[in-house]
């Protein structure tokens, strides 16, 4: 195991300290900045209604992660397969891709139904998780060596002993590169779907957010901008730890 | 035609063209087992091209190639040019491809690899990945893996080109005690008169472009030891070697 770097820590301790002594210096009000200890109170206070709804989201993101995962490799194979769909359809992905979500959102919610929140935020999320994961699988699914390729011929291959031994193997890291990309996304997607849904009934954090920011409780908002930014790293860590066991 | 029961790779008016372009051919061979044939000639000849034709991955556009077991695998060895390893797998995993591929089982294709890799002297490298391993070392696992499935023919295509003096004739010396112990048919691809000698009971030298066949020299039957290096035999027949090659120059 590598050792911890305590320089990073240090800064972020002389970064809150800085942060509690000038607005309590300057009396700024906790509703423009709230001092670290206020949002910690209110990270403590706020707890039981944060935690349940930092799950939500993170079920949310995890879930789009899933089905991104499932559903960009699958196409990635289907284009490797057959280079004709890639040409005709891959021009039309870059499209969806190119466009903002936000400005897709509304739609969805309205094809799903405002009675459907949950659906409506997994496919927005899934829209903007699933493109890393189809161009890495593509691209590490045609990496595949040419002379180990001859050599599987040679020994007369099947397409599922080619696939699991050959392209699985060789498209792996690339993969993994673009499931890491697709994580952060895929929570990214999830907090500005609950944002444009605009509705309580998922109970996701970033309605705890908006319901936050509309009371003028900042040191709430804080607090769960914090727990957003911990999840996104604990997703970060644990594909990282996947990555690591992989490339040993 | 009388068969003759032991040739294991034969080549009839074999042809092979690339669209337009006359690769190779028409070309007559045929190496038996416990034969050595080294095909020598200018790059671009064909020689890889009719090395890929007998081993079955790349078709003639007319005449005849085969490849014939009698009794081991209908699939003859194969070395390319590069070792062709998979860097996420370990030597021995690496050997056993081909018997995982034609569906042995886990512990006999494994136990199968370990012999193998001993057979090359990297006994005790089959948990070593390919990164880890030195250019010869990579030859060497890629030889064992042709060896592994008990094949008839060993086809080998410039394998060790790459790789230093000694080194080639450690591996050179491998590939000619695989031929006498599993009494292989051997048909060896190199631009290298001197190894062509040492390993070939018989070389045919190629034409440029289409390639055929325009000489073939046999070369005496003596123990390949670093004699036989200095002796007259070979320098003999490298001068014949040469002769051909340096006529063709000339011609061309």
């Amino acid at each position: 195991m590598s050792r911890i770097d305590i320089a990073p820590i240090l800064a972020g301790l002389l970064m809150l300290a800085l942060w509690e002594g000038l607005t309590r210096f300057f009396h700024v009000p906790t509703v423009i900045l709230p001092p670290p200890s206020a949002i910690g109170a209110a990270l403590v206070e706020r707890g039981p209604l944060l935690l349940p709804a930092a799950g939500v989201t993170m079920g949310l993101a995890l879930t789009a992660l899933a089905i991104s995962i499932g559903l960009g490799t699958l196409i990635a194979l289907v284009f490797a397969r057959v280079p004709l769909l890639e040409r005709s359809l891959g021009p039309y992905a870059l499209v969806l891709q190119a466009t903002p979500i936000v400005a897709i959102a509304p739609l969805v919610i309205i094809w799903t139904g405002i009675e459907n929140p949950r659906r409506a935020i997994l496919i927005l999320a899934v829209i903007v998780a699933v493109f890393p994961v189809l161009t890495s699988a593509l691209a590490g699914l045609k990496a595949v060596d040419p002379g180990l390729d001859r050599l599987f011929r040679l020994h007369k291959a099947s397409s599922t002993q080619r696939f699991l031994r050959l392209e699985l193997p060789t498209a792996a890291p690339f993969l993994l590169a673009g499931i890491k990309t697709a994580a952060g996304l895929s929570l990214v997607g999830v907090v500005v779907a609950e944002f444009v849904a605009g509705t309580g009934a998922t109970g996701g954090l970033s309605w705890r957010l908006v319901e936050a920011g509309n009371r003028l409780e900042t040191a709430t908002m804080f607090a769960a901008l914090f727990l957003l930014a911990l999840m996104g790293l604990a997703l970060n860590a644990v594909l990282a730890l996947i990555e690591k066991q992989i490339r040993a | 035609m009388p068969a003759d029961a032991l040739i294991r790779l034969s080549a009839r008016q074999a042809c092979v063209r690339f669209g337009a372009l006359e690769a190779l051919g028409p070309i007559d061979l045929s190496v038996r087992a416990g034969e050595c044939v080294v095909l020598l000639g200018p790059s671009g000849c064909g020689k890889s091209t009719l090395l890929a034709a007998l081993a079955g991955l790349q078709a003639v556009a007319s005449g005849s190639v085969q490849a014939d077991a009698a009794g081991g695998s209908d699939i003859p060895g194969v070395v390319f040019q590069e070792p062709n390893l998979m860097n996420w797998a370990t030597a021995q995993d690496n050997v056993a491809l081909p018997l995982a591929l034609a569906g042995v089982g886990k512990v006999e294709r494994l136990g199968r690899a370990q012999k193998a890799l001993n057979q090359v002297g990297l006994g005790s490298f089959s948990a070593a990945y390919p990164r880890t391993l030195s250019g010869g070392m990579r030859m060497r696992v890629a030889l064992a893996r042709a060896l592994v499935n008990d094949p008839t023919a060993l086809l080998l295509d410039e394998p060790f080109a790459a790789i230093d003096e000694l080194g080639r004739r450690a591996l050179d010396d491998l590939v000619l005690e695989a031929k006498r112990d599993q009494h292989l048919a051997v048909l060896f691809v190199t631009h290298s008169v001197d190894e062509a000698v040492y390993l070939a009971d018989r070389i045919l030298v190629l034409s440029p472009r289409p390639g055929r066949i325009m000489a073939e020299i046999a070369v005496p039957d003596v123990p390949r030891d670093p004699a036989f290096l200095t002796s007259p035999a070979f320098a003999e027949a490298a001068a014949a070697a040469r002769r051909v090659l340096s006529a063709q120059l000339v011609a061309a």
